[in-house]
């Protein structure tokens, strides 16, 4: 909030307003995007671990459907890091 | 008196499906690269059609990564296979920043481009492969190599 203040005190032109608003809704949008596939994919390798040991005969299908789980749950990550390129560097 | 064994302390012991599954996403990846490169050519230009041959080159390494951390990891402990699952998704996703990161202002690279085809062959090779795994579980019988596509695989205490 202090480095705002100082931003507005040191009167910076729109365009510089714009590009530091785009810089932090980068960082956000990365850092939101990867906390939801983080907790999703432990989720499910969890109860992946939780059905191989239930079911060891199974852990062949289970490994599959595993992984691609964990390749769908990334999706959502890769989909905030696009925006996080797209405002930052585009 | 039954010995209580933690499901971590087990190892999945077998042939590595997900090796299989990303082997079959990374040939199908190469084998759709010139129409995505051509399609992102006709909508950015050249540099359009280089970037999306870059960002097909990530997901590609994105599927071969995951598939290669997982199928080191599994056959050790369960418990290795959780950390190495949510390590390598930290990992992966830090290597793709660094690749664009580094790349960002080669003349060559156009980024929307380069982001669109992420997300777009991603979930595209995806779903594709999701249709024909979704086919060969629910008709085992139908599987054209049934070694290919291992219906079960031990899992074992190490």
């Amino acid at each position: 909030m202090e480095a705002i203040a100082r931003l507005v005190a040191a009167e910076a032109t729109p365009a510089e307003l714009k590009n530091n608003a785009a810089a932090a809704s980068a960082g956000y949008a990365y850092g939101l995007a990867a906390i939801g596939p983080g907790i999703g994919i432990g989720y499910l390798v969890g109860k992946s671990v939780e059905a191989m040991a239930r079911q060891p005969e199974a852990a062949g299908m289970v490994r599959t459907t595993m992984f691609l789980g964990i390749a769908f749950t990334e999706a959502l990550a890769l989909i905030g890091f696009v925006v996080f390129i797209l405002l930052k560097f585009a | 008196m039954t010995e209580h064994l933690s499901p971590l302390a087990m190892a999945s012991q077998g042939l590595a499906p997900e090796v299989t599954v990303s082997k079959d996403i990374i040939r199908r990846g190469i084998i759709i690269a010139p129409v995505v490169m051509v399609i992102a050519g006709v909508i950015w230009g050249l540099t359009g059609a280089w970037s999306a041959g870059l960002g097909l080159a990530v997901v590609l390494m994105n599927f071969g990564l995951a598939a290669a951390l997982i199928s080191w990891a599994a056959p050790i402990s369960l418990a290795l296979m959780m950390g190495v699952s949510l390590f390598g998704y930290l990992l992966r996703l830090g290597l793709i920043s660094v690749s664009v990161y580094l790349v960002r202002d080669v003349s060559w690279v156009s980024l929307p481009a380069l982001g669109i085809t992420i997300i777009v062959t991603h979930l595209g090779l995806l779903f594709w492969e999701m249709r024909f795994i979704a086919a060969s579980l629910a008709f085992p019988g139908l599987r054209p190599n049934a070694q290919e596509y291992p219906s079960s695989s031990a899992a074992e205490t190490p």
